[in-house]
């Protein structure tokens, strides 16, 4: 397989996050223009001065990033619509970025924007895919809550992990989030308050479950030169991988497309697991936290008990894991969930997070997941960002 | 083990009635088609025609070599992987039910599937495999214990998928022959509480009385399915308490079309057995639809007994044929309308019955009992359509493989 | 005053010389027809469906839709209902004169003798004999046989079908050829199911009521009620069936005239 050629001449700059509500009256529309506009103050941009477009949304039906460009009042020469939920923030990464190295478009906004209004976490599952439709809401229509209970029903009793386990790294995020001024789940969370929730799909209880709700996510990929004029602090890209669809025939997932490709993500990072000063996952369930931690190569799966209990991972921790609280704690607001991982990792290494700052910050793992299309996850992307000019 | 189901205890009135949710609708075109086999009580699943892989959930080509896909049955043994409880759904039949007990399983045909599971089965078991309908009229896989457990049919989550006459009222529209009588003493061999057999002619005696009013279970009823007046009354009556209909009219004259044929016998036949139909569906279904979802004895199906005929047309008795044709069209629509409200719409087809009109028909014929306990099957199964006795099988299966070639075998 | 007879009859209807008696049974789903062996074409009973009730089908109207055999519930029987019949002048119920719609009746009470015995048979002798007591038949009357029958509608025992047959009431071939050739009458009246006898299908000839009444361009009325409200003499029936092109007989309503007790 042909290296992956490095990202020069790219660099990620004005993370921007449009406050979260848990359910809201607005469309997915009203968001993307927030998001927009959260831009613009960041950058003094217009409408005119973005060149590239790059969309994520469940709830932007029946337009796509088409009828999102003429609704913004775009005029893009390059765009792209990114459907892949958990995994879109690192795949919109991938994309601007390429056009952005190749010329095909100078300033990329990259955005998801998705509202929730009473009901549509429902309506949204009820139309999701095609496989879902057919072959699992039927079965007690308990979405992804019983597809990751099944994934975790399967995974305990595998590798020997518990809710006990669990329970650590989703207190650890709590703790995140109370330094978050906007997140939405700011009540500290025992580790009884975890083991004694109430169960949801055995053995997913509350605590393991995100907050569906409203919110936008969005950055920017441009030139190192465009990003110098705007005065923009910039990371670069060192590293990325992605894969779906992989390992189909395992008969229950126990691991993602990561573990196929992660390899070439170090080696083209030219680093470690060990050199990373933390790691924003996508914890659509922990899990998909735990099994990111074993394909990353943070640790085998038979050992993640034994690694979960000698990490602390909070703000302060040996590996800040998701440190505005990730969705678990600050909220699923549907595929700005999937950009949460790279918004809040390039916060902490250009230095202004919401938050806690991780210290001495450096050098950030993204990790997205996404689609549950049936019976798994089936979209995974993996991201190394390292700070380039902070000003 | 399961709980034995125990009889229903009277209503409270003061309870609201829990409204008949079918659970989520939307399918593709595939999972349809996979519909109709689970309906016909067969387990299938899509088989390349080129590299014969097994496939699902559902798909229009094979996921291994982009082959064109058909529909066959499967070995229906499996082995649960995983299993969940769903506490927690936004889904209203779901909620009404919830907790509910799903999982994955390895089939033995191949692919892996999330299932209904029976209460007796862990992960890690052997389970037999069942393809059925769900009250919206929609494939479920469902997971079975392997081997017979107690009372496995009274699993709560297995009764929402079969219309099990077990503890349930009955009303059989015509009483005054052997088929509605061979179907009263079926039904409450099954474990059916009542059954009302209906008469469409309170002064005119008829065999089998003494018989059926001796029976404990058995009320005889005043029903005529070509009176609309007489149908109103008896659903005015009794329309709260139905819980399962089966439709026996029949009214078969041999006739040709253009040569021995009777126009009054063609009227006679769809006046009874069609548009009775009809006025069945009007009495029974609405009541029927509003307590789809009422416990133990819930409504749960409409049944129609009809020739098989009506499928192709038949020589000499080309008036039979039509009505039941004329049967089988307006019980599509019915189902159709039902499959909203969460009841069962099923097809009972016979071949010619071992009765008094077929006397010059040449075996094999189907009798009355064998009709009966098509019937049972298909309630207690949650079919669609069942075939009564050998000679409804083979035109069936030769019906599904060539429609107009057994149309002009038929008729010709 | 050349219209003095009417006038007359129009004063004694108001003040009620003379009397209206219904002789009709109700038209409904539930009453019974003829019942024949079930390889015949059978006699369609009465249907209705409705059509609106001030409804969405007709805001502001009530209908229905109503069928049924020419000879279900109170009927009239025309001259070709019958195969010897077929060729008689004027038989069938369009064409049979108004005249004929309104005649007299004479009224044989056969009601004890029916109690006793549902097969009771009206002979020429059993006639000629009452009209030794009641005096003679007069010409072109209708000549009402009361059984009492219309007290048993609604009961099995009206059609009374047992498993040899129906059982009620009707006279042998030597009443009705004294009916019809020695007392000309206009028809025979009847409140069972048939002018012939239920069991009349075994007599020699068989159904000799419908085979000689109708052969002979008379009528006959059926499924009445009432018989018991009229006089021996002196009732007049009004029997008009409706004009269908070319048929057999009708549903129709029948009733008589007769003269006030007290007035
Ligand atoms: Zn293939």
């Amino acid at each position: 397989m042909v290296g992956q050629l490095p990202y020069d001449g790219v660099v990620i700059c004005a993370p921007v996050t449009v406050p979260y509500v848990r359910f809201s009256v607005e469309t997915a529309h009203w968001w993307a223009g927030g998001a927009m506009q959260a831009l613009a103050r960041e950058t003094g941009l217009g409408p005119a001065d973005f060149d590239g477009f790059c969309f994520a949304s469940f709830s932007a039906m029946p337009d796509s990033v088409v009828g999102m460009v003429q609704h913004l009042g775009l005029s893009p020469r390059w765009m792209d619509h990114i459907p892949t939920g958990g995994a879109s923030g690192v795949m919109a990464l991938r994309r601007a970025a390429r056009a952005v190295q190749c010329g095909d478009a100078e300033i990329v906004a990259c955005v998801a924007a998705d509202t929730n209004q009473i009901d549509s976490f429902r309506q949204t599952l009820a139309g999701f895919s095609r496989f879902s439709q057919d072959a699992t809401y039927p079965y007690g229509f308990g979405g992804p809550n019983a597809t990751f209970a099944m994934i975790t029903d399967n995974f305990f009793r595998k590798y020997n992990v518990s809710r006990q386990d669990f329970a650590k790294l989703c207190v650890a995020q709590r703790d995140n989030a109370l330094s978050n001024p906007i997140a939405l789940l700011k009540k500290p969370l025992t580790h009884d308050d975890y083991l004694n929730a109430r169960p949801i799909a055995d053995p997913v209880h509350l605590f393991d479950c995100v907050m569906p709700c409203a919110g936008a996510e969005a950055f920017i990929v441009t030139t190192p030169e465009k990003a110098a004029e705007l005065g923009l602090s910039t990371a670069r890209l060192s590293a990325t991988i992605e894969r779906h669809n992989a390992y189909i025939d395992d008969p229950v997932q126990t691991r993602g497309g990561w573990a196929r490709d992660i390899d070439a993500l170090w080696s083209a990072a030219g680093c470690g697991p060990q050199d990373v000063d933390m790691l924003q996952a996508y914890d659509d369930y922990p899990v998909i936290v735990a099994m990111q931690l074993a394909d990353l190569g943070f640790c085998d799966k038979t050992e993640l008990p034994g690694f979960i209990a000698d990490n602390d991972f909070t703000i302060t921790g040996s590996l800040p894991l998701n440190t505005n609280g990730g969705q678990l704690s600050a909220g699923q607001a549907g595929a700005a969930g999937g950009f949460q991982n790279v918004t809040e990792g390039l916060r902490q290494i250009l230095h202004c997070p919401l938050g806690d700052q991780v210290p001495d910050a450096k050098k950030a793992l993204i990790s997205g997941f996404g689609l549950v299309n049936y019976d798994r996850g089936v979209c995974t992307g993996a991201a190394v960002i390292e700070p380039e000019d902070l000003r | 083990m399961t709980d034995p189901l125990s009889p229903p205890v009277k209503k409270d009135p003061l309870k609201n009635t829990r409204m008949g949710h079918v659970s989520p609708g939307l399918r593709s075109r595939a999972a349809r088609a996979m519909a109709v086999r689970a309906g016909q009580g067969r387990f299938v699943l899509q088989v390349c025609d080129y590299c014969c892989t097994a496939t699902y959930p559902p798909r229009d080509r094979c996921p291994k070599c982009w082959g064109t896909l058909d529909w066959q049955d499967q070995p229906t043994g499996a082995t649960v992987m995983t299993e969940t409880t769903i506490r927690v759904t936004t889904d209203l039949f779901f909620k009404e039910h919830a907790p509910w007990r799903v999982g994955s399983v390895q089939l033995e045909a191949g692919p892996t599937a999330i299932v209904h599971l029976h209460s007796d089965v862990r992960p890690g078991d052997r389970v037999r495999m069942e393809l059925k309908l769900d009250r919206g009229g929609n494939p479920a896989l469902f997971a079975m214990p392997e081997k017979e457990t107690p009372n496995m049919v009274d699993d709560a989550q297995y009764r929402t998928f079969t219309a099990d006459p077990k503890h349930r009222r009955v009303l059989v529209t015509d009483g005054r022959g052997p088929v509605g009588q061979a179907m009263a003493k079926a039904l409450l061999k099954a474990g059916a509480r009542a059954v009302f057999l209906g008469n469409g002619d309170t002064t005119m005696r008829f065999d089998g009385e003494a018989e059926m009013v001796a029976h404990e279970n058995v009320e005889i009823v005043p029903l005529n399915v070509t009176d609309t007046n007489s149908v109103t009354k008896l659903a005015h009556q009794l329309g709260g308490r139905i819980d399962i209909v089966v439709n026996t009219a029949a009214v078969t004259r041999q006739s040709g079309v253009a040569f021995g044929s009777k126009l009054t016998d063609l009227q006679a036949g769809f006046e009874s057995e069609v548009t009775g139909l009809m006025r069945l569906a009007q009495g029974f279904g609405p009541a029927m639809s509003a307590r789809s979802d009422d416990g133990t004895n819930s409504a749960a199906a409409f049944v129609d007994v009809a020739s098989v005929y009506g499928l192709t047309g038949r020589a000499g008795f080309a008036g039979q044929a039509a009505t039941a044709a004329a049967r089988l069209a307006l019980i599509s629509g019915l189902r159709g309308e039902m499959a909203q409200t969460g009841i069962r719409v099923i097809s009972v087809l016979t071949g010619p019955v071992d009765d008094v009109w077929h006397q010059h028909v040449p075996p094999p014929k189907t009798a009355p009992a064998q009709i009966a306990k098509s019937v049972i099957d298909a309630l207690t199964r949650g079919l669609e359509i069942n075939c009564a006795g050998d000679a409804a099988k083979d035109l069936f299966a030769r019906w599904q493989a060539d429609p107009f070639l057994t149309i002009r075998e038929e008729n010709q | 005053m050349s219209n003095s007879l009417l006038s007359d009859l129009a004063g004694a209807l108001v003040s009620g010389r003379v009397q209206m008696v219904d002789l009709t049974n109700t038209l409904s789903p539930d009453f019974p027809v003829i019942v024949l062996p079930p390889e015949f074409g059978q006699c369609a009973p009465f249907r209705m469906e409705k059509v609106s009730r001030y409804d969405e089908n007709g805001p502001a109207w009530y209908w229905n839709n109503i069928s049924m055999n020419e000879h279900t519930g109170t009927h009239f029987d025309a001259p070709a209902h019958w195969v010897t019949g077929k060729d008689v002048p004027s038989n069938t119920v369009d064409a049979i004169p108004a005249r004929e719609f309104m005649a007299p009746a004479v009224v044989i009470d056969i009601s004890a003798e029916s109690a006793v015995d549902p097969d009771f048979v009206v002979t020429r002798e059993f006639l000629t004999k009452w009209e030794v007591e009641f005096g003679r038949i007069p010409p072109r009357h209708w000549i009402a046989l009361r059984t009492d029958w219309y007290k048993r509608v609604g009961t099995a025992d009206y059609v009374n079908m047992q498993e040899d047959g129906a059982h009620s009431p009707g006279p042998d071939a030597s009443a009705v050829e004294f009916m019809v050739h020695e007392r000309d009458c206009i028809g025979l009246a009847v409140e069972t199911v048939g002018t012939d006898a239920g069991q009349a299908m075994h007599f020699n000839p068989p159904l000799p009521a419908h085979s000689i009444l109708h052969g002979n361009g008379r009528f006959g009325l059926q499924c009445l009620t009432n018989l018991d409200k009229l006089p021996t003499f002196g009732a007049m029936i009004i029997a008009c069936p409706l004009k269908i092109e070319g048929g057999s007989g009708s549903p129709l309503r029948v009733v008589a005239m007769i003269e006030g007790k007290n007035v």
